[in-house]
């Protein structure tokens, strides 16, 4: 794909999106929308540093928590408008994400996955013992009475995701495609010999944790006004880390289109099991199919498709 | 307020703690240790194992540490199974870092949601004579359902200590850790020996399982509390030591007890986390770390 047709695609997602949310059909469809998208910002995030660089960071719940609480503060605090909101909670989070980079500097692999679960529930455990923002009861915010644009508020918000989803992958297009996505790959593969042939190992790592916490932050900062009520225990939800990690993983985690793909299937199917089925039985279906395809198929969907093509080539 | 009769029990609920959080971990100093598995999914077969020894309990009216002995043969058989699929699937390939760690990963959760269908998320506990009494000494209480669990980890991580220094495949078992492929020059096969070890670590979480569930009511979610908890205790312990893991475990288990007396319960999960991130960002070898 050029970057020509990209651009093309992304404004029409977006054209599109500004449409459907004037539509005005059932809310719920935003509602359900809004979660996928969610899943295609934060899969996208876990994809730049798990994907590109091959550090497994399970503290996702982490980033999109702290993404939610500053926007819990702000709005608390001084009423801030959605998009001071934005940027504070992916400051935030990004801040977050360039001291777990510096982790990586002491920590390689397995301990640094353990280490990102370990902080997620420490900060977990602030929250709860923290009484400005509702303690392990949780707070409930109001939203603003009239939306910006949209038929009313979940409209505006889905599109504001779909924006930063937008944003989120064409950031994650941009890393693989420059130098910074070599040197992660670079790391992936082999970190001493990137490290011998003079790749900047530390900072690029320190890019890959910082960018990927910014979006993650995004990704959590409008779920105050999503919801409207935000505890602790919804927002450092293990299923952010298992299907932010699974997406990728389903879909193909050396391409950026990758974990589009895995979080629009799985989140979609996910959602569509949680109104027919259960919710205890779709995330049970999540943890199979994750299992199935880092057995069966370890390079996701997007390398079957590549594997099937190129058998198909030499055939022909 | 401060006192000493306080310390003194904080300390004593401490140290009995610690004994337990010893055989949760000894399955992950083995699999995690010795045998570079980083099994993630361990806590979540500990509350496999309390589970077991749930439905035992309150449709046989089993001892649960009766049960937690008979099962471990079974769990033995999972482990077997499982370090099957993980040798066949990840570490023959060599990609056993990343992926083999979602693997187990996905496994957690796979077993965790299944709990959740079958058993709701009802707290559940077992019943047996002893539970609920206990021992005064002085100012100290020692109650039954702790002084239990404390021992049999002690008599546990003893008994794993002699297989492991005193038989042929312990032996063996530190070998493959040292050193997989002089092993297989001498003529043994280190997958074998792993895949005995691995199905040890595994069959430890039965009797875990059945002294948690002994200790306290249990929840599928509680596994996540003990990730943090293994892995504190096993690097602390510097990574495949026995006795480090013994001394490790105490350690946690007195400091996440003075953490509950005086600062309150809810601190004492980040406790272990906190003591993790420490370890690893100031001495990643652990205490006994060679």
């Amino acid at each position: 794909m050029t970057n020509r047709t990209f651009a093309v695609v992304a404004v029409t997602v977006l054209v599109a999106g500004v449409i459907t949310a004037r539509l005005g059909v059932n809310q719920y469809y935003y509602f359900a929308a809004y979660v996928v998208l969610q899943y295609v910002v934060l899969a996208t995030a876990w994809n730049i540093l798990g994907g590109y660089t091959g550090y497994v960071n399970f503290g996702t719940p982490a980033f999109f928590a702290l993404g939610a609480y500053t926007a819990v503060v702000l709005i608390k605090s001084i009423k801030a408008p959605l998009a001071a909101q934005l940027v504070a909670g992916a400051a935030v989070a990004g801040v977050l994400g360039f001291a777990i980079g510096y982790l990586t500097l002491r920590l390689r692999g397995v301990f640094f996955s353990i280490a990102t679960l370990a902080l997620a529930v420490v900060l977990q455990t602030m929250f709860i013992n923290w009484d400005y923002t509702g303690g392990a009861r949780g707070v409930t915010l109001a939203r603003p009475p009239v939306a910006p644009f949209g038929a009313s508020y979940v409209e505006f918000l889905f599109v504001v995701m779909l924006g930063l989803a937008v944003v989120a992958v064409a950031t994650a297009r941009w890393i693989e495609g420059s130098w910074i996505g070599r040197g992660l790959a670079a790391i992936r593969d082999n970190e001493e010999a990137a490290e011998c042939m003079g790749v900047p190992t530390l900072r690029l790592k320190l890019v890959a944790t910082t960018v990927s916490g910014v979006l993650m932050g995004l990704a959590g900062a409008p779920f105050p006004y999503y919801l409207t009520f935000v505890e602790p225990t919804s927002v450092f939800d293990l299923n952010y880390a298992v299907n932010s990690l699974a997406m990728p993983m389903i879909g193909g985690s050396t391409t950026w289109i990758g974990p589009v793909i895995g979080a629009v299937l799985l989140g979609t199917a996910q959602q569509i099991a949680m109104v027919t089925i259960s919710s205890a039985l779709n995330l049970l279906l999540v943890g199979l199919i994750l299992v199935a395809f880092v057995i069966l198929a370890p390079e996701g969907i997007v390398g079957l498709v590549q594997r099937l093509t190129r058998a198909s080539r030499s055939r022909a | 307020m401060f006192s000493l009769d306080l310390l003194l029990n904080a300390l004593v609920a401490g140290i009995l703690l610690g004994g337990f959080y010893a055989v949760v971990s000894l399955g992950i100093s083995i699999a995690f240790g010795l045998l570079d598995i980083v099994n993630i999914a361990h806590p979540v077969f500990v509350m496999l194992g309390s589970y077991v020894a749930y439905i035992l309990n309150a449709q046989l009216g089993f001892d649960p540490v009766l049960t937690g002995v008979l099962f471990a043969p079974v769990f033995y058989g999972l482990g077997l199974l499982l370090y099957q699929i993980y040798y066949a699937s990840f570490e023959r390939r060599g990609a056993e870092s990343l992926r083999g760690l979602v693997f187990f990963f996905g496994i957690l959760f796979v077993v965790e949601v299944s709990l959740l269908l079958a058993f709701g998320v009802d707290y559940r506990l077992v019943e047996a004579s002893y539970i609920g009494e206990s021992l005064r000494i002085g100012p100290v209480g020692i109650a039954f359902r702790l002084l239990v669990p404390c021992l049999i980890g002690m008599a546990l991580t003893g008994a794993l200590y002699l297989f492991l220094s005193r038989t042929f495949l312990g032996r063996a078992v530190q070998a493959v850790s040292q050193d997989a492929f002089a092993l297989r020059l001498m003529g043994a096969n280190p997958v074998r020996i792993k895949r005995l070890a691995f199905g040890i670590a595994i069959a430890t979480a039965s009797l875990a399982g059945a002294l948690l569930i002994m200790i306290g009511p249990v929840e599928p979610a509680m596994n996540r509390e003990y990730i943090g908890r293994v892995f504190a205790v096993a690097v602390l312990g510097g990574m495949g030591s026995v006795g480090g893991t013994l001394v490790a475990a105490l350690i946690l288990g007195i400091v996440e007890s003075l953490t509950a007396t005086f600062s309150g319960p809810s601190w004492s999960v980040a406790v272990s986390f906190a003591v993790l991130l420490l370890v690893l960002a100031v001495r990643p070898a652990g205490l006994f770390g060679r």
